[in-house]
């Protein structure tokens, strides 16, 4: 087995834990530190990073003097699995029962630092370190066996944790033997190998969720659960509108209420009671006054607003001559796409729970970057990072909506203003209120093909979606990509939060891309597998096409057929993704039914089977929406959807017949799984609605009004 | 006792129970808050979602949209009352089965409804299960499982397991 090399220098680690005081807070044993992140692409994180990721050791494993085996890391769980995930892995470097490891997830304590759980980073570049590092620690514990036994490493084997001589079973000692009485640190710098599959046991098997016990019993503990003696439920006094400024508020009402108390600094006002009705029922009480807005734009108009702008311009590549190649062309397309806010709308809205104990803060809360919140609370508390512990419960939904942390200040803020531990769980109003949503983007597109249907130039324009699935996928002489940001200092656009919504952005270029090669398919009167197929060089694209086809028994065709069906396809987070949809349109009321999604995906080595073919599939039922109906609707700052009367979400009724395909590649590094298949659904559903109707759509989501005027022109 | 709080009697998860408190005190918060029954969950205050429905008198409820002083007398079942001498529910097995779950939010509401849906009517069609769940959302897509796992119990309770 190929495995990292120890060092035996005492680096830094980052944590809120002492060096020294690992031991004592956890007991004797064995630890292996790592640094999982020498290989990562920070610049696909969606916050920007205070701290140095590449020199110091933030992760670690822990051997206790029983035997248990738990893995500290500042990654969070909230629903995509790794929980199940990572243990897998080790089990099977360590050769242990997958119920012997334990997970200690989002602790500041104890945890090393970590930049946050999203990018599909946990499985594909956590997972090998963490893996190494495993191994490593199995190493450790055979040469001590070694040494215990007598007996040369070679001539050891390891089962269930416990190391026996080959061919003599009764002359053994296990894990936890060897772990008793020992404070022993490794510190590892990781050169992930690619592990032999033959020898997986856990690694490649289905897995249920391991936490679905506590789930389905009401046990699992999420922020809002908590409860501390004295605790008071705070509810805060919100604008009508993103930008309002307070000019006056009258408190003397809801101070009248008995068990409520009010608290205020400048525009920041509370009110907080033992009792939550009480302060759901003072927060109404109390008047205030907002200076009106001006509405600079709203949902309907923001797209011309975008096309005026200024930006910061980012040609991100260019082959070929981009000059030379419209005379090239036998039939050039230009077409604009538009792609609207969108709200993550977990279930569980933001939470925190902050306490105060003299100077030292413990917040608890539904965050996916505990380690941000500390980081927020260092700097908007005044406090030290020492005294400052974020604890990360269970997340009922994050969606990268949960990465800005602005309910734990609040908390924290009520906390050292009441002297009381406070509870802050927002509504489902605040919840859309301060969401960061996924932005509203513009993409424009020309490209031309030549007499034979090749596609000879590509001009890829995106504004304010990024480059995350920008570039094309396709084998294109001359392309180029450009990328236009947002610059605040000369054309501030957005009016409220935005930020990374599940495969950030990629559904936004996924949907232009994937949209503008379907219409050349079906100008050069070629069926679009074909076309794709004719035009890529990529042999995984062309894999997952291939696979996608058989899965779902597609028949080539020309479009429109009026069959109703739809190709597209991706990649996003080291994933290749292609997706087949069948859809029904009502062509009086233009109402779309999706009724097949097919999806083949290309991961690498993949680590739980049944659990991304589980967060396959939810990215599938949730891309429904983005397709069909999530459109935030606003009026400048003032955010118009509250609640999930007006802003529909995927419901049961919409659920297509889903067909996945996970392609075996075990000799392969594993890749993203929590976001891939989300990326080409708008594009399929949008081609096979063109296939069923010969009507072309260029703004998702495509509602009944949309489809209807689109048959119409 | 102060002014305007009222003693209420009612059944939760099968014991008496009673509590002084003012009458209008939301249900959910009352499950939540002094009975510590933290499965029942906020998703939206409004009935929207279903992150908060309990069985009164088996039929599932929105705690969101009930005052407390309607459960008067009756019989309140959370997703903590479904054990029964540590066994699960045959619904609560078949959503770990079925992996039916994710982030688990919704789950607890999921769960009830479905024990709501298959009292009424224990041998459902698929698409009587689909409209008995329509208006319980889950986010992170677990649908096409949770119909699974519904299909399932909903056999196996047939088959006596539990009725």
């Amino acid at each position: 087995m190929k495995r990292g090399n120890t060092k035996e220098t005492t680096p830094a680690v980052q944590t809120g834990m002492k060096r020294r005081s690992f031991f004592k807070v956890l007991g004797g044993g064995i630890i292996i530190f790592f640094n999982p992140w020498g290989a990562v692409d920070l610049l696909s994180s969606p916050l920007p990073q205070p701290r140095s990721l590449t020199k110091d050791y933030n992760a670690f494993l822990h051997i206790a003097e029983n035997g248990t085996i738990t893995c500290f890391t500042g990654k969070i769980e909230m629903g995509q699995g790794i929980i199940t995930s990572l243990p897998q892995m080790m089990a099977d470097e360590l050769n242990v029962p997958l119920e012997s490891i334990k997970m200690v997830l989002g602790d500041t304590d104890l945890c090393p630092f970590d930049q946050g759980t999203w990018g599909s980073l946990t499985t594909r570049v956590f997972g090998p370190a963490m893996r190494a590092a495993a191994a490593e620690a199995r190493a450790v514990l055979v040469e001590m066996a070694s040494e215990k036994l007598g007996v040369p490493a070679g001539e050891l084997e390891v089962q269930d944790g416990v190391v026996s001589v080959a061919g003599n079973p009764s002359k053994s000692v296990s894990y936890a033997e060897l772990a008793k009485g020992k404070k022993l640190e490794k510190y590892l710098d990781i050169k992930p190998p690619v592990e032999d599959h033959t020898k997986f046991t856990f690694v490649g098997k289905p897995y249920t969720h391991s936490d679905a016990r506590e789930k389905v019993t009401g046990k699992a503990v999420y922020t809002g659960d908590l409860k501390l003696p004295g605790m008071l439920h705070a509810r805060i006094l919100r604008p009508p509108s993103h930008g309002a400024r307070l000019v006056s508020a009258d408190t003397t009402a809801a101070e009248k209420i008995d068990g409520v108390k009010v608290v205020r600094d400048g525009d920041f006002i509370a009110v907080l009671s033992e009792n939550q009705d009480l302060a759901d029922m003072a927060v109404v009480q109390i008047n205030a006054e907002y200076a009106p807005v001006e509405i600079k734009f709203t949902d309907t108009t923001i797209f011309d607003f975008i096309n005026k702008g200024e930006y910061r311009v980012n040609v991100v590549r260019t082959d070929g001559d981009m000059d030379a190649a419209p005379a090239l062309c036998e039939k050039v397309f230009e077409n604009e796409y538009h792609d609207p806010y969108l709200a993550h709308a977990p279930i569980e809205p933001h939470t925190a729970l902050a306490r105060f104990e003299g100077e030292k803060l413990t917040v608890w809360a539904s965050t996916q970057s505990p380690f941000g919140l500390q980081d927020n609370l260092v700097r908007d508390m005044g406090l030290t990072r020492e005294n400052v512990r974020v604890i990360t419960p269970f997340v009922g939904g994050g969606f990268g909506g949960k990465s800005s942390n602005r309910q734990g200040v609040e908390a924290a803020r009520l906390a050292r203003m009441t002297g009381k531990p406070v509870m802050v769980a927002w509504t489902r109003d605040e919840e859309f209120f301060y969401d960061t949503f996924h932005p509203a983007s513009v993409v424009k597109v020309k490209s031309g093909t030549d007499k034979a249907g090749k596609i000879i130039m590509w001009d890829y324009h995106v504004y304010l979606a990024g480059t995350r699935g920008a570039e094309t996928i396709y084998d294109v002489p001359n392309a180029r990509t450009t990328s236009y940001s947002e610059d605040r200092s000369k054309y501030p656009v957005h009016l409220f939060g935005t930020g990374a919504w599940r495969a950030p952005n990629n559904n936004t270029n996924t949907f232009a891309r994937e949209t503008q090669i379907d219409i050349m398919a079906a100008a050069a009167g070629i069926d679009p597998l074909e076309f794709r197929l004719k035009n890529l060089k990529d042999e995984k694209m062309i894999g997952v096409l291939k696979a996608v086809a058989e899965k779902f028994g597609y028949q080539p065709g020309k479009t429109p057929s009026g069959r109703g069906i739809g190709i597209a396809c991706g990649t996003d987070a080291g994933t290749w993704v292609a997706h087949i949809a069948e859809v029904e349109v009502n062509k009086r009321t233009g109402q779309v039914k999706v009724l097949k999604l097919a999806c083949a995906q290309d991961m690498g080595l993949c680590v739980n089977p049944q659990g991304a073919l589980i967060q396959m599939e939810g990215c599938l039922t949730m891309a429904l929406g983005y397709t069909l109906t999530e459109e935030l609707k606003f009026e400048g700052g003032n955010i118009r959807d509250r609640n999930f009367d007006s802003y529909a979400i995927p419901r049961f009724s919409w659920l297509p017949k889903l067909e996945c395909v996970i392609m075996d590649r075990k000799d392969q590094a594993p890749q993203g799984g929590g976001e891939p298949a989300i990326i080409a659904v708008g594009a399929a559903v949008g081609n096979a609605i063109f296939d069923a109707t010969g009507a072309r759509l260029f703004k998702v989501p495509f509602t009944p009004e949309r489809v209807l005027k689109a048959i119409k022109n | 006792m102060r002014e305007m709080e009222e003693t209420i009697r009612f059944k939760l998860n099968n014991r008496e129970t009673e509590l002084v408190t003012d009458p209008n005190q939301i249900l959910l918060w009352v499950l939540r808050n002094h009975f510590g029954f933290t499965g029942t969950k906020y998703g939206c205050g409004i009935g929207f979602c279903g992150a908060c429905t309990v069985l009164i008198d088996n039929e599932p409820v929105r705690s969101c949209m009930v005052p407390v002083s309607e459960v008067a007398g009756k019989s309140v079942v959370t997703i903590e009352g479904l054990e029964e001498e540590g066994r699960l529910h045959p619904l609560q097995q078949a959503f770990i089965d079925h992996d039916a779950l994710q982030c688990g939010f919704c789950t607890p509401g999921m769960i009830i409804t479905a024990v709501g849906l298959l009292g009424k009517n224990p041998d459902p069609t698929r698409d009587e299960i689909v409209s008995g769940l329509e208006d319980n959302l889950c986010r992170c897509g677990a649908h096409t499982r949770i119909i699974d796992a519904v299909t399932d119990a909903a056999k196996l309770m047939n088959g006596g397991t539990r009725k």
